[in-house]
């Protein structure tokens, strides 16, 4: 076989085109497929076996590619075998793997997965190998190389984001007044070496917008404005930035983009969608930790690991409810077990993409020539994740306790005393030893057997709870489970014997008397689990075929994760720690990058969510690097991260394009001047909601429902979602604290490209539809703060329509109209009211209000104007 | 522009709104051209929703998907069992079910043969149950594909993967692959849009969700009260004429700001208000069905129970294809009929057997079948098996990924055949499987567009609708 032929069978074996033949032969074969007889000749290895896997087998299981883990190029290979096992046992051919996948004997896939099948007559053959003793002369032995590894690691070794971080010295530049930072001097070296200008500073209230928006994605008001302009001196910005930084609003802004990354939502997904209340835990503890700055290293390890720290804080366990943001299938019939290993490949890949901007999706199914990450890789750090409990703990904030322990004597005894009441505690214990035989005789009883797949659904950690002796359970799980009991016994017995027992009204009372005594907040968090849950390979991705068994590992082709004691396997603690290591060349490059990213749209590397070898490179490699050195070096801090990059020249550059750069440089990767950005989702609502005056900036907590359009309750599954409307100014909170049920997302942010939080996302698209423009002009949200605004206008100036229109301006852009601008508003102003005057009932309807001194006709104008304020591209645009 | 302009623009559309919208939709735009108001005048035009070429020469120009959210039973319409008759009220042997993923009943629940009655129909002798005469009219337009097999067998995660080609939700929908891939062909209506009846689906808004591409690509609800789409009418208090005044200045300004930034995001968002307004007009008119003869009124079913809500979407979903609709998702949940299947089968295919009936024959005698394609689909099937859940309750059926039914008609599809086979008892595929990944490849292919090529890069990765499958079905190729 020459050089090129083989090389050519690769690239067949492995490229797409055969990949989609592989896959489509993973259909269920319609008649089960016999096995061929062995062949009854004496087998010689030279010449009826080595010609056959070699041309057919050894081309992906070789010393090259080893795909699945798999060489068939000597014998100790091929009995030592892949992911799923032994390929061959000598002198049973009929358990063989090899056998059974040439054959098509194992539902799914047949081998080669390409190109002809194999003849009854070459199974025979290998059969009758195998049976004989499966001998394999060790002249014919071809394997050299000790490594087995699915990929080629060469280029890997060299690819750019692999290597270690060193600090490069801000290069040399001529026009050094501009550099305000070590930051620009990298970006104006590069366009002093092509010969183009920066574009100059933005003035100083497009400035101050811009970094409001930025920091705490609020615009400022005019009087913020005001004084920023009256400050002439030489620190005048920098005050701004600090006084920004130090806001609680910085907190909310960046959490936004970290929620994405968190896949953060307020309930479970998937049909059922259950609501989690206690999610918004977390939001309050990562909004808190920003606000702290608490350093990117222990806000990660945190989150990460938290519950594995030496006396863990409860705060340290809040932070792992990170993992608990994926999905969750409660629907009926569901396997636990399918969905715990779906829930634990999200959290694989959500965790490597995080942190290490690595897609390592593709290995959760198969080894891939061209990724770094091999399915051994994979799943080596799958098992950092597969012995996750769910569990949730009581996570009081401040001054929540007292009143709770003041109060808890009086809300047992009444709880009790009402359980008592219905005989509960009578009726349960028969139905808890009912449940468990009903789950040891499946099919036995079927209303039981639907009891008990909605005992396992709605109740976390059923089984364990019901197995534990009632003395052992712990007045959490008591609770839960009487509380489940009470909800679902009616599925066992009759309507009447149900009524009889009143359970629904007792299901009332026991809400009713819970709500009416103060609480305190939980938390959904993580542990490990003592199941001590084995990994495996799991052979095509899927849950239910496990391969070889594989321990906690980081993948190879990053610095090896050593412990000190040689003793145990490695923790999450472990990895959580390697991952924020000072050696780690990935961690600090990706956190900056994506930083970055949201100052001018694109990250110095475009691709933020993937640093692996198919991203691209980065704009500019030494500022990427410098950039994370100074992160790690400033002790993690991600203030100090921010103000670096806002205090530069070239983020405060002027975004007015540049017609004559177009060509040579279209998506501004240069940098020769910032970029008019699209306020995000959550943003364009708060900066209505906060120009109207009518934002409510309560910093932290519960989630909160805004009205909901009518008829989007129904579109939930079966017309069930429940959205009791947040009262009074709850209703006017922030976007990023609406209440995220993943089936029945808030419309207004998803027309505005907010993440759908199923998935980590690194970044959003920006898009601009008609849906946006209705949303703004229509949505009573928009028009209730169109109306408030033009009470503003109404009554915090005085004065004539100019100066009212001037007001506008200052509120919603920060700057004075320019005169055609203000001749276009004035003229709107007339046309309108003229329109209005001869149809009053309009006038009256739209402005809804009643000011003294102001006319319906002047009123309604009033608001029409406000409402173009808010709809402007500017205003929900950072410039 | 002042104000006696103004008003007299506003005269002569009032004009030509007498002529009716559509009419007046074209004149409006005609005026403003000619008087230097419409946008593409100053800016330029980047619409991101323009046609774009397909791969190859398509078949068909539109889908219309039929959603029957729920899955319901290919037993009991499409796929007779006669020989179940033989097992019913058994349990089948261990060696068949040894390898069943089911949901509710145990693999050693009884066997329950269709109480339904099959009958050939058309030239082609397609078989159909009692259940859906209508549909069974149309014999002779309508591919059947009995051999269709899925891997999830629950309800959200089967949605997730026939509408997005993965049963974990996040990704894109059809309808969204298709925007991005074709654009739109209307100029005043979404080319995304979903109508729904019945009860809401297990997938909800995953269902119709653009997942990581640009939202301009999400599927756009038409709602079956209030405003047809959300936020389309204007506040109270708000007429048309102050609507385009408030539009007037907004686009004033946002030009003047477009000359002072030169961002051309600014000339798109002043074209996705112009298309909002259109919309505003266009919508509407949509709704009205008073053109409408009543003998095609009737011929669906609206005005009427139990038909009204479905007849109505039907119809609906015929005018928006005629008006340049790239796909239309008509959402009808919910076919999961664990109990009295019997009734439960009877009301739902009471409520849409005579719409569908209608929408092929009407699309047909408008010679709009050849350019539509109609696909009619559950999530998966249902068991041979029945299932109870309560001894009070009639039986019903468990799901079934294995094998089930659904069928294709119009845009390039060979009517008048059954595709593919299960075995006597229902309980697998015998011949010709066909995948979800097929069935999407399938649809793409109809529709001019290659579906190893129809690609978007996320995450670091090129996904596709048909994600690592997928091949044509060539047999149900015309």
């Amino acid at each position: 076989m020459t050089t090129l032929s083989a090389l050519a069978r690769i690239a067949r074996a492995t490229g797409l085109a055969s990949l989609v033949a592989l896959t489509s032969i993973l259909v269920v074969p319609a008649q089960q497929p016999s096995l061929p007889p062995p062949a009854t000749k004496k087998i010689d290895f030279a010449e009826d076996i080595q010609p056959l896997i070699e041309n057919r087998c050894q081309v992906c299981h070789g010393a090259q590619l080893t795909t699945s883990g798999l060489r068939l190029d000597s014998r100790d290979y091929a009995l030592q075998g892949g992911y799923s096992g032994p390929a061959v046992i000598a002198g049973n051919s009929v358990e063989s793997k090899l056998i059974r996948m040439v054959a098509g004997l194992d539902k799914g896939l047949i081998m080669p997965p390409a190109g002809e099948r194999l003849t009854a007559q070459q199974i025979g053959l290998l059969r009758a190998w195998i049976d004989q003793g499966a001998q394999w002369p060790a002249e014919q032995t071809k394997a050299h190389i000790e490594t087995p590894s699915a990929t080629s690691t060469q280029s890997e070794a060299t690819h750019w984001s692999f290597r270690p971080i060193k600090r490069p010295m801000p290069p040399v530049v001529k026009n050094g007044r501009w550099a305000k930072s070590p930051v620009d001097r990298f970006v104006l070296a590069r366009l002093e070496r092509e010969g183009i200008e920066p574009s100059p500073l933005a003035d100083k209230r497009t400035v101050l917008r811009r970094v409001s928006l930025d920091l705490t994605g609020l615009p400022p008001t005019p009087a913020e404005v005001a004084a920023f302009l009256a400050d002439n001196s030489s620190t005048s910005y920098e005050k701004a930035v600090d006084r920004l930084l130090e806001s609680p609003h910085y907190g909310e802004k960046w959490a936004m983009q970290w929620l994405d990354l968190a896949r953060y939502a307020d309930s479970d997904g998937y049909e059922k969608d259950l609501s989690r209340p206690h999610a918004w835990r977390y939001r309050h503890w990562v909004i808190s930790a920003l606000n702290a700055d608490m350093p990117f290293d222990r806000f990660s390890i945190d989150q990460i690991a938290g519950d594995l720290l030496p006396d863990a804080t409860v705060e340290q366990r809040v932070a792992t409810g990170f993992h608990r943001n994926t999905l969750k299938n409660r629907e009926g019939g569901v396997k636990l077990e399918q969905f715990r290993f779906e829930e634990t490949v999200d959290r694989t890949s959500t965790v490597a993409t995080v942190w290490l901007g690595l897609t390592v999706g593709c290995a959760q199914c198969h080894d891939h020539k061209y990724d770094p990450i091999s399915q051994k890789d994979y799943y080596s750090f799958f098992a950092f994740f597969n012995n996750l409990d769910e569990v949730n703990t009581d996570a009081p904030l401040a001054g929540e306790m007292g009143p709770y322990l003041a109060a808890l004597p009086e809300y047992r005894q009444k709880r009790e005393a009402l359980l008592e009441q219905h005989r509960i505690p009578k009726l349960q214990p028969p139905w808890e030893k009912k449940m468990k035989q009903a789950r040891a005789n499946p099919g036995k009883w079927y209303d039981w057997d639907h009891a008990y797949d909605a005992f396992q659904k709605y109740l976390d950690r059923s089984d364990k709870i019901v197995d534990k002796p009632s003395s052992e359970r712990t007045r959490k799980e008591t609770d839960a489970l009487t509380d489940h009991f009470v909800k679902n016994y009616q599925r066992v017995i009759s309507e009447e014997r149900s009524e009889k027992l009143k359970l629904k009204e007792l299901r009332e009372k026991l809400t009713e008397i819970k709500n009416g005594f103060p609480a305190i907040s939980e938390a959904q968090t993580v542990t490990e689990s003592e199941d001590n849950r084995k990994t495996h390979i799991h052979i095509r991705g899927d849950w239910d075929s496990p391969g070889i068994e594989v321990k906690p590992n980081t993948p190879s082709v990053l610095r090896a994760l050593h412990r000190d004691d040689e003793a145990g396997q490695l923790t999450r603690l472990d990895l959580a720690k390697w991952i924020v290591a000072r050696d780690n060349p990935l961690t600090a490059r990706v956190t900056v990058n994506r930083i970055w990213q949201e100052y001018f749209g694109t990250g110095l590397v475009a691709t933020s969510e993937d640093f692996g070898t198919q991203s691209e490179q980065p704009s500019y490699p030494q500022l990427l690097d410098w950039l994370a050195s100074e992160f790690m070096s400033s002790g993690w801090s991600l203030k100090h991260l921010h103000k670096t990059i806002v205090m530069s020249a070239t983020y405060r550059q002027s975004s007015k394009a540049r017609p004559a750069l177009e060509s040579v440089d279209p998506a501004n990767r240069l940098l020769t001047r910032q970029t008019r950005l699209r306020l995000a989702g959550e943003l364009v609502r708060d900066a209505a909601l906060s120009v109207s005056g009518l934002l409510y900036p309560r910093v932290g907590g519960e989630s909160v429902r805004p009205p909901l359009p009518e008829g989007m309750a129904k579109l939930a599954y079966g017309s069930s979602l429940k959205w009791e409307e947040s009262q009074g100014q709850e209703r006017y909170r922030r976007g990023l604290y609406i209440h995220f049920q993943r089936t029945v997302p808030y419309p207004q942010l998803m027309s505005f490209d907010t993440s759908e939080r199923s998935a980590t996302q690194c970044r959003r698209e920006r898009s601009n539809t008609p849906l946006q423009s209705l949303n703004l002009l229509n949505d009573p949200v928009f028009v209730e703060a169109a109306r408030a605004l033009a009470v503003r206008l109404l009554t915090e100036t005085e004065g004539s329509l100019e100066d009212r229109l001037r007001y506008g301006f200052e509120l919603c852009l920060a700057r004075p109209p320019e005169e055609s601008e203000m001749q276009a508003l004035v003229d709107y102003y007339r046309t309108q009211t003229g329109i209005l005057e001869n149809d009053p009932e309009s006038a009256e309807k739209l402005y809804a209000l009643n000011l003294p001194d102001v006319s319906r006709v002047e009123g309604a104008a009033w608001v029409g104007v406000s409402s173009v304020f808010l709809n402007l591209d500017e205003f929900i645009t950072r410039e | 522009m002042d104000f006696k302009d103004f008003a007299r623009i506003q005269t002569r559309r009032d004009f030509f709104r007498y002529f009716g919208g559509g009419l007046e939709t074209i004149a409006l735009a005609h005026l403003m051209s000619r008087e230097g108001r419409a946008a593409t005048d100053q800016l330029p035009a980047t619409n991101p929703l323009a046609p774009k070429p397909p791969h190859f020469a398509p078949r068909a120009k539109n889908v219309i998907f039929l959603f029957m959210a729920g899955a319901p039973s290919q037993i009991d319409l499409y796929d007779p069992k006669p020989r179940l008759k033989k097992w019913h009220g058994k349990a089948l042997p261990s060696s068949l079910t040894k390898d069943l993923k089911l949901a509710f009943i145990k693999p050693n629940a009884k066997v329950m043969a269709s109480a339904r009655k099959f009958k050939k129909y058309g030239q082609s002798g397609l078989e159909f149950s009692d259940y859906i005469p209508h549909i069974a009219q149309q014999a002779d337009d309508i591919c059947v594909m009995r051999s269709m097999h899925t891997d999830a067998f629950n309800h959200h995660p089967g949605q997730s993967l026939l509408m997005t080609g993965s049963p974990i939700p996040g990704r894109p929908t059809l309808g969204s692959w298709l925007t991005y891939g074709l654009g739109s062909e209307s100029d005043d209506l979404p080319a995304f849009v979903v109508l729904s009846s019945g009860r809401g689906a297990s997938g909800g808004s995953n269902n119709w969700s653009s997942g990581f591409l640009p939202s301009t690509y999400q599927g756009v609800v038409f709602r079956s009260s209030g405003e047809p789409i959300l936020y389309l009418d204007n506040p109270p208090g708000v007429n048309s004429d102050t609507q385009r005044a408030r539009l007037d200045a907004i686009r004033k300004l946002n030009e003047q700001r477009y000359h002072e930034t030169g961002d051309v995001e600014i000339a798109s968002r002043v074209q996705s208000y112009e298309l909002a307004f259109r919309m505003q007009t266009s919508g509407p008119e949509l709704l009205d069905f008073s053109q409408e003869s009543p003998k095609t009124l009737e011929m669906y079913g609206v005005g009427k129970e139990p038909t009204d809500p479905y007849a109505t979407n039907c119809l609906l979903a015929r005018r928006m294809v005629e008006r340049g609709v790239r796909y239309v998702m008509l959402v009808h949940a919910s076919w999961d009929d664990h109990d009295k299947i019997d009734e439960k089968l009877a009301k739902n295919t009471g409520i849409t057997d005579q719409p569908v009936g209608a929408l092929i024959k009407d699309l047909k005698q408008r010679d709009l079948l050849d350019e539509t394609l109609i696909v009619w689909a559950g999530e998966f099937g249902r068991t041979p098996m029945g299932e109870i859940e309560r001894a009070d309750q009639a039986f019903g059926r468990d799901h079934h990924p294995n094998c089930f039914t659904i069928w294709m008609a119009g845009g390039g599809i060979k009517g008048g055949q059954t595709i593919g086979k299960t075995d006597e008892i229902g309980l697998n595929v015998a011949e010709e499987p066909i995948h979800i990944h097929d069935l999407q490849a399938t649809i793409l292919n109809r529709m001019g567009l290659e579906h190893t090529k129809l690609t978007y890069r996320h995450l670091g990765r090129d996904f596709r609708l048909t994600d690592v499958g997928g091949n044509v079905i060539q047999k149900a190729l015309a």
